[in-house]
């Protein structure tokens, strides 16, 4: 039917009056073009457009429980913000957010690449071990997070009775201040592990062994094959990993209410769980929300570089 | 290389169409979701139907069929999972699906009473003038009760009996004979006392009747008389009676650490009773919680409250009163009472619940005393709630001593 149609006013039309007939095909094409556009639009706008701009209009309304049944929430200007910035839970919260998301960073990243390098020689069972790294990713969070919890306690953890055997007196991981951030930054690191691994394998695949073999006569073996050729190479993927592992980790909430809900004294309380914490345990969701569009700020920008970078690289 | 790009555009093409299925998953189940809730209002053949929704389990079931029995009505019974019932009811209000009848934690009464989502009982004739004082306070706000509590519970001085005869230990009433009975108690892996001191209201709940009782106030937590009784607990962990991973444990891990042996004794709740009843080799009896000079013990309530919410169908609201009503009769707090271990808030049915059940004797008495935790601030709870915990959470990880705690926690701006 439409190739019919379409056909048709090319064969009927003679060469003269031809602008009208090619106005409407280029209309026509054009609001094609727009209809393929349109699900995805739609479906951007109503499950990503609507919550952001609903939750930067809350910030700025006394949003409780009231405004479930009535729908009234007065509009406070920024006396939510206001409210946010002068806690100084907040100011734990993004030191805690800064180094959680720092230490679990690094240290995922340096062990997933190991790994990585690791297991691109083959030997027997490496295909066998390689699956099996991933199982953390397919655990539930708050599954693993409950076994860890229990791993990591003092009296009866055991981490700790390890730890007896060759003598270390019981290590207070989730009950002190100062190592509960760092307990629960390894937990964190566990789980973020077969993410950057798997990445960061199917990079170093793409790298042709015919560098290596050209780099070995010119004398690059050992480290410096691993800083001339490898580095090089997966560049780009190391950007992307790390981008991405910044942005999933700053939004983590559940292995930490797992694990230390935020406590002991508020030391592993970051952005996410205080937002949490605001909206969900204090139903005060005006104020949980200007939290998490702080967190939203941030991830926008990481979202950007990220953006940036795979964009350089489609462009080299 | 040819064929190969072709398959993985082929397989792109394919990803994507599935990807558009699964996107419209949602929208066909919230549709699901919505023609489901019309249909179950609507039915009921000849007699009406209530909906039900709390967070108890299968248990209650044959209570609540009694009262349909008695108030001639089919019930639809919906349990939700303890923590998702606010957001569930929340949710429901925003979207004017309340059920007919609401259980709900009494703590929340009032901060629920307040959005308007809650109708007042007086207008089905109930009141709550027989129950326990502190019941009737934390169902009421503004004036007018919104919720019944058929039954109530607290927390008591949990010992067990064999390890405290074995010490020659009494159980104790004041601090200090409790400072001394837990020092004496403890022994190898065993701790003399547990508690849970953990950073949610659970911990502000454990923590309430030292601070009650020696005239603690939640308008202003940083007062001499809280410095002592956080000073207490304080005491408690430094002896080592105490484990420091207190401050980690919710009130189910306490009772586990009591029924494993590990504690001597511990606060907890009646609804631990089943539980504890069932251990082997575990032989305990329950006293009042000490207070500094052996005075009345001020505990907060607990319990749940059956509310009738604004649904708009007025006959069916006057029904759901009416089973409230049944819920709450004198027969029927007997028969939760059984199910659930709690108390009867009924005075007179408690106190011959108690000739019956030694086991919460203790609770029965306490129960006469105790507070509300809504009834100095109503809605306003939450917050000092939250900086009780803080204090307690920042005196325990040794990061103030008790009096700075109180004011840090105080003048924290949560």
């Amino acid at each position: 039917m439409s190739a019919s149609t379409q056909i048709r006013p090319r064969a009927t039309t003679p060469p003269a009056p031809v602008r009208p007939g090619q106005r409407r095909a280029r209309l026509r094409s054009g609001f094609t073009r727009w209809m393929f556009v349109v699900p995805a639009a739609i479906f951007v706008a109503v499950f990503f457009g609507y919550p952001v701009v609903k939750n930067v209009l809350m910030s700025f309304q006394d949003y409780t429980t009231k405004t479930f049944f009535t729908g009234e929430a007065p509009w406070v200007g920024f006396a939510n913000y206001a409210a946010v910035f002068s806690s100084s839970v907040f100011a734990t919260s993004v030191v805690n957010t800064a180094l959680f998301t720092a230490g679990s960073i690094v240290l995922q990243f340096v062990l997933g690449l190991g790994l990585a390098l690791f297991f691109r020689r083959h030997f027997p069972l490496s295909g066998f071990l390689r699956g099996l790294l991933l199982l953390p990713w397919l655990l539930p969070l708050i599954a693993s997070s409950a076994v860890w919890k229990w791993l990591l306690d003092q009296d009866s953890g055991a981490l700790n009775q390890l730890l007896g055997v060759v003598g270390i007196g019981p290590v207070p991981w989730l009950v002190s201040p100062s190592l509960a951030l760092i307990a629960v930054i390894g937990v964190n690191v566990w789980l973020g592990i077969p993410f950057n691994t798997t990445i960061l394998y199917s990079g170093l695949q793409s790298v042709p062994p015919e560098l290596y073999e050209a780099g070995a006569l010119d004398g690059a073996t050992g480290f410096k094959a691993f800083w001339y050729i490898t580095w090089p190479s997966i560049r780009s993927v190391v950007s992307v990993v790390v981008v991405l592992g910044v942005v999933y980790t700053l939004k983590v909430v559940d292995i930490i209410l797992g694990l230390t809900g935020g406590g002991p004294a508020n030391s592993t309380q970051t952005l996410a769980t205080n937002a949490y914490h605001q909206s969900f345990i204090n139903f005060q969701f005006g104020i949980g929300a200007a939290v998490s569009n702080v967190l939203i700020v941030v991830s926008f920008v990481f979202a950007m570089v990220y953006i940036a970078i795979s964009r350089k690289a489609v462009d080299e | 290389m040819k064929p190969g790009s072709r398959s993985t555009s082929r397989r792109t093409r394919a990803l994507v169409g599935a990807v558009a299925v699964a996107a419209t998953v949602p929208l066909v189940l919230a549709g699901c979701s919505g023609s489901g809730n019309a249909s179950s209002s609507g039915g009921g053949g000849g007699g009406k139907t209530l909906t039900i929704e709390d967070y108890y389990d299968a248990n209650y079931d044959p209570v609540y069929q009694q009262c349909a029995k008695d108030v001639d009505v089919t019930v639809k019974i919906n349990h939700v999972a303890g923590a998702g019932l606010i957001s569930k009811v929340l949710q429901q209000a925003s979207s004017r699906t309340l059920p007919d009848v609401l259980m709900l934690d009494n703590p929340d009464v009032q901060q629920i009473a307040s959005s308007g989502a809650l109708s007042d009982l007086a207008d089905y004739g109930l009141d709550a003038d027989d129950d326990v004082p502190g019941v009737k306070g934390a169902n009421t706000f503004e004036g007018k009760l919104y919720g019944l509590q058929p039954n109530t519970n607290s927390i008591a001085l949990y010992y067990n009996k064999k390890l405290l005869a074995d010490a020659g230990v009494e159980p104790p009433k004041t601090w200090d004979e409790l400072k001394t009975a837990a020092k004496t108690l403890t022994k190898g892996s065993t701790y003399g006392f547990a508690m849970s001191n953990i950073n949610t209201y659970e911990g502000t709940w454990q923590f309430l009747p030292f601070f009650w009782s020696n005239g603690g106030d939640e308008k202003d937590i940083a007062t001499p008389e809280a410095a002592q009784a956080l000073q207490l607990v304080q005491d408690l962990q430094d002896d080592g009676s105490l484990s420091k991973s207190s401050i980690n444990w919710a009130q189910a891990d306490v009772n586990n650490q009591f029924m494993a042996g590990k504690a001597a004794m511990m606060i907890n709740g009646p609804w631990q009773l089943p539980a504890l009843k069932k251990a082997k080799n575990l032989e305990f009896d329950s006293v009042p919680i000490p207070t500094r000079t052996g005075s009345e013990t001020v505990a907060p309530l607990g319990g749940e409250a059956f509310t009738v919410p604004q649904t708009g169908d007025k006959d069916k609201m006057q029904l759901a009163g009416k089973f409230v009503g049944c819920l709450n009769s004198d027969k029927m707090q007997a028969v939760l009472a059984g199910v659930s271990g709690n108390v009867p808030t009924n005075i007179e049915v408690g106190k011959t619940w108690a000739k019956d059940h030694a086991d919460v004797a203790s609770f029965v008495t306490t129960v006469q005393t105790a507070r509300a935790r809504t009834g100095e601030l109503g809605p306003d709870w939450p917050k000092a709630a939250t900086k009780i915990y803080t204090a307690v959470q920042l005196a325990l990880t040794g990061k103030a001593d008790p009096e700075q705690a109180l004011e840090q926690a105080q003048s924290q701006n949560q």
